[in-house]
């Protein structure tokens, strides 16, 4: 692979261009938005939850800024379907770095993590999950 | 003007070691500048020689090595004065950068000469550094903070001025070049307004100074502003130039050691110009490397890296100007410096993030910078979250031009 392949991998170009799972929920049991100041990506993330209030019924998203931010909130919202709110709480970024799986720079992981924090607000706020340190200094309204 | 400098800035390359390194099997095509500029060899060699031979602490050792070291630094001063034709070296204080020096006036002369009723004036148009310390300064005096606005193509209105006749202005804060978007602001209409209102006139020259002449004895600021590492100087060095009757009206910014001339047990009196407003051990080795940077733009001449600039920065809006999806930002080529910020859309009309535009060149070994560029105010004017910006120096050339307008298509090829 070139280093232009590796960076814009056919996936991320597929999930940016063609967001899975976009647009708000409304109504919503879950929300947030954040930016990345850097480079002014924008997202916001909703949820709704099952009946039983531990789990992710459904998942909608939107936002603008780089492909490396959109691509990697659209890959984060296919993941978190039928899974414990608590799980996606502790969700590493380990995780989500691996499926993006190119190569990033300080700066650019700050790209790539924004929805994936994003989240992890939206669930701290409305059920009182952890939010550890390296969470709080996010850009989140 | 009856003959245009040249110079070679293929033959200049060869002074700047960084340029001996390939990036991504690529020469590098530095269009980064604006943000800091590369280092020549004579800028690297004099701080070497310097903390090789001569380094001991300035104005304190009565030996001969702190002589050395002092006479070393006093003479960077001397080049510095000259680079600017300051009519004294007291009046060139050495700073870290000029967001030090807007910070070392905005306390130590806004404190003491701002109240409440009275106006502090910036421009749309500022870099946070000339903006957020005036805006702080302001707010914390309960002063009133406005700025005069970005008009029609990219310049100031500076007739917007005339609504501010009757506002108790003080200060008028101004770029002098924009680093955004390269325009070059009229100082002296600003300035003439200003001191016409009972107002002084702050100059950030930072984007000025490496690439034009600057005489401070007729642009008519109070003070100006500049960065040493924009100037192929070294980072963590810049200077401050203000009057003389001001700096000596003012109180210190920064207190401890060298800036004083008596310390009692409760009161302290404070040195002449310009220990007064340089507490602590000077930055020597890079107060050096900065008068190296003087010598060096100096022997090239900064009319013809204004007109080198100048070119490249025609030749660059000319040719990013006809290709499709590409939209510039600024005034016309003859009323800006070396600078020009864009924005790349795809053939469907899309945006193409400033980050993943400066991304795919960086694997094609050009540097540019992408962002607010620290100009938030002038991003929401303009309606954009960040652009593209790419600023050209004296070791550019019309074929980095070229790399970078292929990038930004390739960029467009694959974002289609």
């Amino acid at each position: 692979m070139t280093e232009f392949e590796q960076m814009y991998r056919e996936v991320i170009l597929d999930h940016y261009k063609n967001p899975r799972n976009h647009g708000m929920l409304d109504p919503n049991d879950a929300h947030a938005e954040g930016q990345n100041p850097l480079c002014g990506d924008e997202v916001a993330i909703s949820f709704r939850f099952e009946e039983d209030g531990e789990t992710v019924a459904d998942v909608g998203f939107e936002g603008r800024g780089c492909a490396i931010s959109q691509a990697a909130t659209s890959m984060l919202t296919e993941r978190v379907r039928g899974k414990k709110i608590s799980e996606l709480a502790a969700l590493p970024k380990e995780e989500l770095l691996e499926e993006i799986g190119i190569p990033l720079t300080p700066v650019r992981m700050k790209c790539a993590i924004l929805g994936l924090g994003v989240m992890k607000v939206a669930l701290h706020r409305s059920k009182g999950t952890d939010l550890p340190d390296e969470w709080a200094g996010l850009n989140i309204s | 003007m009856s003959e245009v400098s040249t110079l070679d800035a293929h033959a200049l390359r060869a002074d700047f070691p960084i340029f001996e390194q390939e990036f991504h099997g690529r020469p590098l095509a530095f269009l980064d500048s604006a943000a800091s500029a590369q280092k020549p060899r004579q800028v690297l060699d004099a701080m070497t020689h310097f903390y090789e031979t001569s380094y001991a602490n300035v104005h304190r050792g009565v030996y001969e090595l702190g002589e050395r070291a002092t006479i070393a630094l006093e003479l960077a001063r001397e080049k510095v004065r000259g680079f600017v034709n300051a009519p004294t070296e007291r009046e060139i204080i050495f700073v870290r950068n000029a967001t030090e020096a807007v910070n070392l006036v905005a306390y130590a002369w806004g404190l003491a000469n701002l109240g409440p009723g009275d106006t502090v004036l910036a421009t749309e148009l500022e870099h946070h550094s000339n903006f957020v310390p005036w805006q702080s300064i302001a707010k914390r005096i309960g002063a009133r903070f406005a700025f005069i606005p970005l008009g029609e193509g990219g310049e100031l209105d500076l007739d917007a001025l005339d609504g501010f006749t009757d506002a108790n202005v003080k200060v008028v804060a101004a770029g002098y070049v924009s680093n955004s978007l390269g325009t070059i602001n009229d100082i002296a209409r600003i300035s003439s307004w200003a001191h016409a209102h009972g107002a002084i006139c702050f100059v950030d020259a930072a984007q000025a100074a490496p690439h034009r002449t600057i005489d401070v004895q007729t642009l008519g600021a109070d003070f100006i502003a500049v960065s040493g590492h924009k100037m192929v100087g070294p980072s963590g060095i810049g200077f401050l130039w203000g009057r003389t009757e001001l700096l000596h009206a003012m109180p210190p910014f920064l207190y401890g050691g060298h800036m004083i001339r008596h310390v009692g047990d409760q009161d302290t009196t404070w040195a002449d110009l310009p220990a007064k407003f340089e507490a602590g051990t000077a930055p020597m080795a890079e107060a050096v490397g900065l008068g190296a940077a003087v010598d060096y733009l100096t022997g090239v001449g900064l009319d013809a890296v204004e007109a080198h600039e100048h070119r490249l920065a025609a030749y660059a809006l000319g040719m990013l100007g006809e290709m499709p999806g590409v939209e510039l930002y600024g005034p016309p080529a003859d009323k800006r410096a070396g600078i020009v910020s864009f924005n790349v859309f795809t053939t469907s009309g899309e945006l193409v993030h400033p980050h993943d535009v400066a991304q795919v060149l960086d694997l094609d070994g050009i540097a540019i910078r992408a962002g607010h560029h620290c100009c938030q105010p002038l991003m929401r004017k303009l309606g954009v979250s960040s652009t593209n910006r790419a600023s050209f120096y004296l070791y550019n050339t019309a074929d980095e031009v070229d790399r970078l307008a292929a990038g930004i298509r390739r960029a467009q090829e694959m974002f289609a």
